[in-house]
């Protein structure tokens, strides 16, 4: 099962499911990482963490440690 | 009738800018009770029965953060007559799922969409007809940094509070969920509203445990939720969100049409650049240069010394008039009115000097908050925290911590107010209790005259200041971390990174105005007492068997000195129990470039250079280059001057916090020096005492405190996955 930590940059990918629970895992579907939608990696921080994607429109940043909870397709 | 307006919406929409437009200038400002989130209140400028207030931009109304929970009590409680939310035209969609919770309050709202001008030039169709219809309410067009809709936006807002007519959404959940929100609704008990009932049906469902302190009798809806559950196998809470991005995006697609030519905005292009792999650090330090040396070395630098030794100094030159400063134009009133000596002392040694410090970083702090205001406004800021975030992270900091330990070496005082920016609480409340360990330029002068009386002026001594400071946020980083008080659960760094764009300079002056006051504010009142409560002590004492005001070269017998004197035994472990030394330590508490100038009185110069070189031989003469090390260690680390202090207390906005803050600094800062007196010591002279033992102990203490597990953490994690790597 891939997670969204393992997808390199220029990717597009769907979100499969999430896993984990409490406050990060609601505040990534807040911000719209909901099943079944679609997800562009753009870039990797210049430190290699953490990582900026597009998603719904908007461009997003988030932690790899929390991208992991992210399975995707 | 008085109408309650509130405004609501995601960060970065234009709700601030809105605000502005709507209320002008002058509004008050201030935190929500007992915690720092801002809290704004204004009177609409047309109808000046309409109280507007602002919300905190927040995401969502769930329970998690501190401002999704003020909004939402807000909200509940105090039942605003209408609610104008306002959404960004070009990021409809996560816009809209707050709008979708607003709904379900019970409250009329009218939805504004934002950033029109910007939606039209990019050649993307929103049908608001449509729109209001499919989610139930009426929708607006506006432009708030343009000024277009604005008006007629919130004229309508306030024709629907006086209409209060409810209304049914016209959208739907899955029938599934919708079921379940039925039943969960007929268990409310009546001190639920009808037309509230929907928003708590959904609370209970997704297992909102802070919902529970609103609603009086609290039915059992586990098995609702358990049925829920499995019939979509996935988390009752998860199953609402899926539901409210799938209602949206039925309601976008027959009323929203994107333009999808255009795909690389211009934000994209500057992008590319500024977050580059390669040229993001170089831009990025460019960048802290450039706002260092405009608020710090040049034009706020200027400005603050123009204040200190001109408006509150000797005077200056105004197109070659000489103009009398402060200080001067009181003496001579009050020598004019033969006014009494110590009154005289009082008025311009103790206020007039004690404020006058205090009030000298204004200009610089101005333009250091307009500097940030700009960072903030057009977006660079968010893109910090995304590249630093990697380093900070790592000792329980923000990625925008930098911003503050960076101004903090100019000054702790605008370093500690920089702070705002920083969203988490817990991020917020570390740095602000770690940005003074960073030296001051104010400390400056005390580590010259160390470093010139003892250590050759080795350039090493001001290095070593600079490490020793580091290493003390760093340290207090990862020891608070694993600290009850900073426990719980670790603040998500799933963050917006907003499109770029060019802030109006009436908001940025606004801004800047607004935290530049709150600090003046302080400077008038608790600072103003602390400074002549500490001028009465310098200046009054024991002569000839009686208390009277103090002569120069007197400064032994004054109440400070016998404070100094009681206060010294407390000290001699760290290798400095002299008295006059800790009346230096006391009067670093007024400005930290007081230390020198009180060795100075106290050896019996009336004035000594900035680093005292007139008194180095009578210190050399008075203690060891080990005790000399230990005082300068305690004077970096122990409690700021009053002005950073009044900082920490405002930004912490809570008295306990402030209270932790310093007795945490000055803790750390005795036991730091206590070590460094007594490992110097041993190096030294070799003789190993009780001292030696004792510095070892404390050594072992710090560094359990610094590598034990870190428990709250795991306790925190330990249902989500073990192992994580921090």
């Amino acid at each position: 099962m891939k997670t969204l930590k393992e997808i390199s940059c220029g990717e597009t990918v769907r979100v499969r499911k999430l896993s984990g629970q409490g406050a990060v895992k609601r505040r990534i579907m807040d911000m719209g990482i909901t099943k079944g939608v679609e997800v562009f990696v753009r870039k990797v921080a210049p430190l290699g963490d953490p990582m900026e994607v597009a998603v719904r429109g908007y461009e997003l940043s988030l932690r790899k440690e929390d991208a992991e909870m992210i399975e995707v397709e | 009738m008085a109408i309650k307006m509130a405004l609501a919406g995601n960060p970065n929409s234009g709700k601030t800018t809105l605000f502005n437009a709507l209320t002008g200038a002058g509004q008050y400002t201030g935190n929500w009770p007992g915690v720092t989130v801002e809290k704004k209140e204004g009177k609409w400028k047309a109808r000046k029965d309409v109280t507007i207030v602002d919300l905190p931009g927040i995401y969502s109304l769930s329970p998690y953060t501190l401002e999704e929970v003020i909004t939402r009590n807000y909200l509940l409680s105090e039942r605003p007559d209408v609610i104008l939310n306002i959404i960004d035209g070009t990021n409809l969609e996560r816009n809209l799922y707050l709008t979708t919770q607003i709904l379900e309050l019970g409250i009329p709202v009218l939805v504004a969409v934002n950033r029109m001008d910007l939606v039209e030039k990019s050649k993307d169709r929103i049908q608001m007809d449509q729109l209001g219809e499919l989610l139930g309410c009426e929708a607006v067009p506006i432009s708030a940094q343009k000024g277009t809709g604005v008006l007629e936006a919130a004229e309508k807002a306030v024709a629907l509070a006086q209409k209060q007519t409810s209304f049914a959404l016209p959208y739907a959940f899955d029938e599934r969920v919708e079921r379940a929100i039925a039943s969960v609704g007929e268990r409310l008990g009546s001190d639920i509203p009808a037309e509230r009932k929907r928003f708590f049906a959904i609370k209970l469902l997704e297992r909102d445990d802070k919902i529970v302190e609103q609603i009086q009798t609290l039915p059992d809806v586990s098995d609702a939720i358990e049925a829920l559950e499995r019939t979509f196998d996935d988390d009752a809470e998860s199953i609402i969100t899926n539901e409210r991005y799938a209602c949206i995006a039925s309601v976008l697609k027959s009323c929203y049409v994107k333009n999808e030519t255009n795909r690389l905005t211009v934000s994209d292009k500057i992008d590319r650049i500024v977050t580059n792999r390669l040229l993001a650090l170089p831009i990025f330090a460019a960048v802290m240069f450039l706002v260092y040396y405009v608020s710090v070395t040049t034009v706020g630098g200027w400005a603050t010394d123009w204040v200190n030794d001109g408006l509150f100094g000797e005077g200056f030159h105004f197109f070659g008039y000489e103009v009398p400063g402060i200080p001067v134009i009181a003496e001579r009133a009050l020598q004019a009115v033969r006014c009494a000596d110590w009154m005289q002392g009082l008025v311009i040694d103790g206020i007039i000097a004690g404020v006058g410090a205090v009030l000298g970083f204004v200009p610089q702090m101005l333009t250091l908050f307009a500097c940030l205001g700009f960072l903030e406004a057009c977006g660079y800021m968010a893109r910090i925290a995304f590249i630093m975030d990697r380093i900070f992270r790592r000792f329980g900091l923000s990625g925008k911590s930098f911003i503050p330990m960076l101004i903090g070496t100019g000054c702790s005082v605008p370093g500690i107010m920089a702070s705002r920016t920083i969203e988490q609480d817990r991020d917020r409340k570390m740095t602000i209790m770690t940005t003074t360990f960073i030296p001051c330029g104010a400390k400056l002068p005390v580590i010259a005259m160390i470093a010139g009386a003892f250590f050759d002026n080795s350039g090493w001594v001001a290095c070593s200041a600079f490490f020793v400071g580091i290493a003390a946020v760093v340290c207090s980083g990862i020891l608070l971390k694993k600290t009850k008080a900073f426990a719980g659960e670790a603040a998500p760094f799933v963050m917006e990174l907003p499109a770029y764009h060019m802030p109006t300079a009436g908001a940025l002056l606004q801004s800047m105005w607004e935290r530049g006051f709150s600090f003046i504010k302080k400077a008038g009142t608790v600072i103003l007492l602390s400074a002549v409560a500490l001028w009465f002590l310098q200046g009054f004492g024991w002569v000839d068997g009686g208390f009277a005001l103090l002569e120069e070269g007197q400064a032994e017998y004054s109440v400070l000195a016998a404070i100094g004197g009681i206060l010294a035994p407390l000290f001699s472990p760290l290798g400095w129990g002299d008295w006059n030394m800790a009346v230096a330590a006391l009067t670093g508490l007024i400005a930290k470039e007081n230390v020198v100038a009180t060795f100075g009185v106290l050896s019996g110069y009336a004035e000594v250079a900035e680093n005292g070189v007139e008194i180095w031989s009578v210190l050399a003469a008075g203690m060891t280059a080990a005790a000399a090390y230990s005082f300068l260690v305690f004077n970096l680390l122990c409690a700021p001057c009053f002005a950073a202090m009044g900082a920490i207390r405002r930004e912490m906005n809570n008295r306990n916090w402030f209270w932790f803050a310093i007795g945490y600094q000055t803790a750390l800062a005795y036991a730091a020096s206590f070590c460094v007196y007594q490992f110097g010591t041993f190096a030294a002279t070799g003789t190993f005492g009780g001292g030696t033992a004792a510095a070892i102990l404390v050594t072992a203490a710090f560094l359990y405190l610094l590598f034990r597990p870190d428990l709250e953490l795991k306790r925190v994690y330990g249902k989500k996955k073990l192992g994580i790597n921090i």
